[in-house]
């Protein structure tokens, strides 16, 4: 029971080369705004005819270029959950589902259980315009169910909501996806709800995937750019090798790591939270800097420091640094302050 | 006062009105999904009678359906009538020229269709037949209700193309266009006014009912 998808497509400038396979269990597809995402699931979902490519599920092609096949959308058996929903605004809840129930023509499941199940009792004679944008998640996905997709794919479902619905939500999916058992695709742009939500995720950088890879891996040692900055690392500097480790030369600085590296490293990446003040001078990546801003944010202080052996043109000279609002009483900006970077916090980062 | 160009005017206005509103439907919904090359050079065609003086469309209409034209001709010879000079003459003339209006109107309203609908439709396994019925429609219903009452306001109105592919015969072809413009000519002013009021008082009638249409859109079930 696994899904396999190889699209290659050309949309006006914008080119998309994807291809992975995942099993049973939730895969996350994290990846900026317009970096082919959505794209890449109406080409699983068959309602975009990708250029080449090979998508299969369970043995069963839904598409192949070579062999010119192409199965419709409709018996592909693949739900896809829209940002907003994209319930038809003309129909009530039970409409919806008794339209989906019919051109299913079997009675496997009841719309009343469906109602049910995803908590709609009392909206069945909504329009969509009239539930709120949890209700709205929650209708779409029992129109799904009442399809009975053996692939489920959710794309950005939280989105268009605020906070606390966000939240709400999230619990809901994560049942949904956990009850439905098969091949689930949980498209975001949002670290933590991948983190959350997803067993395994594939980064998409610019309309191309990087290697599908376990979550903790890519939370602990991403290794490229476009995964660290998905990952919600906010420090960067391009990168030289030299014979003591890597040479940050937006820092102005030498960093001893302890990650293996390898010749085609041009980045380096350091999370907030690992850049801490130092009580001395010297020591292993230890190194002088000036405070820009001290901000005091919601349950900590960001402090953004900018290294004194920094080059004045680098646009990435600024690091932010976050620790709890004890630590950073008295650090004003201006003053001069030394900070350390632990060598295994040193995060080399390819292309 | 004689009713028959009355009756004659809604009659053509109806029935063209009716001939616009599936073909300028279909004309937009294959238009929109047209690779674009396509799609300027149908565009342009379909819209070509909008811009035309309808003289110009009366004149190739003549040429075609005339009694010596290549269509006129064949259907005198096969089946023994006249598609020129005749009440249904107008038909022909106004569905040409408020095709456009229909067809425009439409597919505006599919360009701003949400193809999201569409494509939730398609993985929920309901066929493009019944979307397209239940989903794309309905939800465009503003820009295809407006289509078509414009193009049936057109028709009413239509004088160009008509009175050249029916002539003016009193009881026959007349319509409320050419019967102000006969009776203009004759200097009988009080009818002509006459028909002038009866042509503005169904303008305002359809333009009001659109309105209503627009603003009493669905009242909300709670």
């Amino acid at each position: 029971m696994s899904l396999y998808a190889k699209i290659r497509h050309r949309a006006g400038r914008f080119r998309l080369d994807v291809e992975f396979e995942t099993g049973p269990g939730v895969m996350g597809l994290l990846g900026a705004s317009g970096c082919g995402k959505s794209m890449t699931l109406k080409c699983i979902a068959g309602v975009i005819r990708p250029d080449e490519g090979l998508i299969s599920y369970d043995g069963r092609v839904f598409f192949d270029s070579r062999r010119k096949i192409d199965l419709p959308p409709q018996v592909r058996g693949v739900g896809l959950l829209f940002q907003n929903g994209a319930l038809f605004p003309n129909m009530t809840l039970s409409d919806s589902i008794a339209a989906v129930l019919k051109s299913r023509g079997d009675n496997a499941v009841s719309a009343a259980s469906l109602v049910k199940k995803f908590h709609l009792e009392g909206l069945e004679n909504h329009y969509p315009e009239n539930m709120s944008g949890g209700q709205r998640q929650r209708a779409a996905l029992a129109c799904i169910m009442a399809r009975g997709p053996s692939v489920l794919m959710l794309d950005e479902p939280l989105s268009a909501l605020d906070s606390y619905l966000r939240w709400q939500l999230e619990g809901e999916l994560a049942r949904v996806a956990s009850e439905f058992g098969g091949v689930t695709l949980y498209v975001s742009h949002n670290r933590d709800e991948v983190y959350r939500m997803c067993s395994s995720v594939c980064v998409m950088n610019a309309g191309r995937t990087e290697a599908l890879r376990s979550i903790d891996e890519l939370f602990e040692s991403p290794d490229t750019l476009a995964s660290c900055l998905l990952s919600g690392c906010k420090n960067y500097s391009r990168a030289g090798i030299s014979d003591r480790g890597i040479r940050a030369l937006d820092w102005g600085t030498e960093l001893a790591c302890a990650v293996r590296f390898g010749p085609d490293t041009e980045y380096v990446g350091v999370r907030s939270h690992y850049v801490r003040k130092s009580d001395t001078k010297t020591g292993t990546n230890v190194f002088a800097c000036r405070i820009d801003r001290v901000t005091r944010d919601v349950f900590g202080t960001i402090v953004n420091v900018i290294p004194l052996g920094a080059p004045s043109d680098g646009d990435f000279s600024r690091i932010r640094m976050e620790m709890p609002r004890e630590e950073a009483t008295g650090l004003r900006a201006g003053d001069e302050i030394y900070v350390r970077i632990r060598p295994e916090d040193v995060m080399p980062l390819k292309k | 006062m004689d009713l028959f160009p009355l009756w004659n005017s809604i009659r053509v206005a109806g029935i063209s009105t009716f001939i616009t509103f599936f073909a300028g439907i279909f004309a937009a919904y294959y238009v929109s999904f047209a690779p674009r090359a396509v799609k300027g050079a149908f565009d342009c065609v379909l819209t070509l009678p909008m811009v035309l003086p309808p003289t110009v469309v009366g004149f190739f209409l003549l040429k075609t359906i005339g009694p010596l034209g290549p269509v006129g001709s064949r259907i005198l010879a096969l089946f023994g009538f006249k598609m020129t000079m005749t009440w249904y003459s107008a038909i022909f003339a106004t569905a040409i020229v408020t095709f456009p209006l229909m067809y425009r109107t439409v597919r505006g309203a599919f360009e701003t269709f949400d193809m999201d609908l569409q494509y939730f439709g398609q993985t929920l396994g309901l066929s493009d037949t019944y979307l397209f019925w239940r989903v794309r429609l309905p939800n465009c219903k503003q820009g295809i209700l407006s289509g078509t009452v414009l193009a049936f306001a057109r028709a009413l109105g239509e004088y160009g193309a008509t009175t050249m592919v029916t002539g003016y015969i009193p009881g026959r072809t007349a319509s409320i266009s050419t019967t102000v413009y006969q009776l203009w000519r004759e200097g009988n002013d009080a009818l002509a006014y006459k028909w002038v009021f009866v042509n503005l008082a169904i303008s305002f009638i359809v333009l009001i009912s659109v309105n209503m249409l627009e603003t009493g859109k669905r009242s909300v079930a709670v």
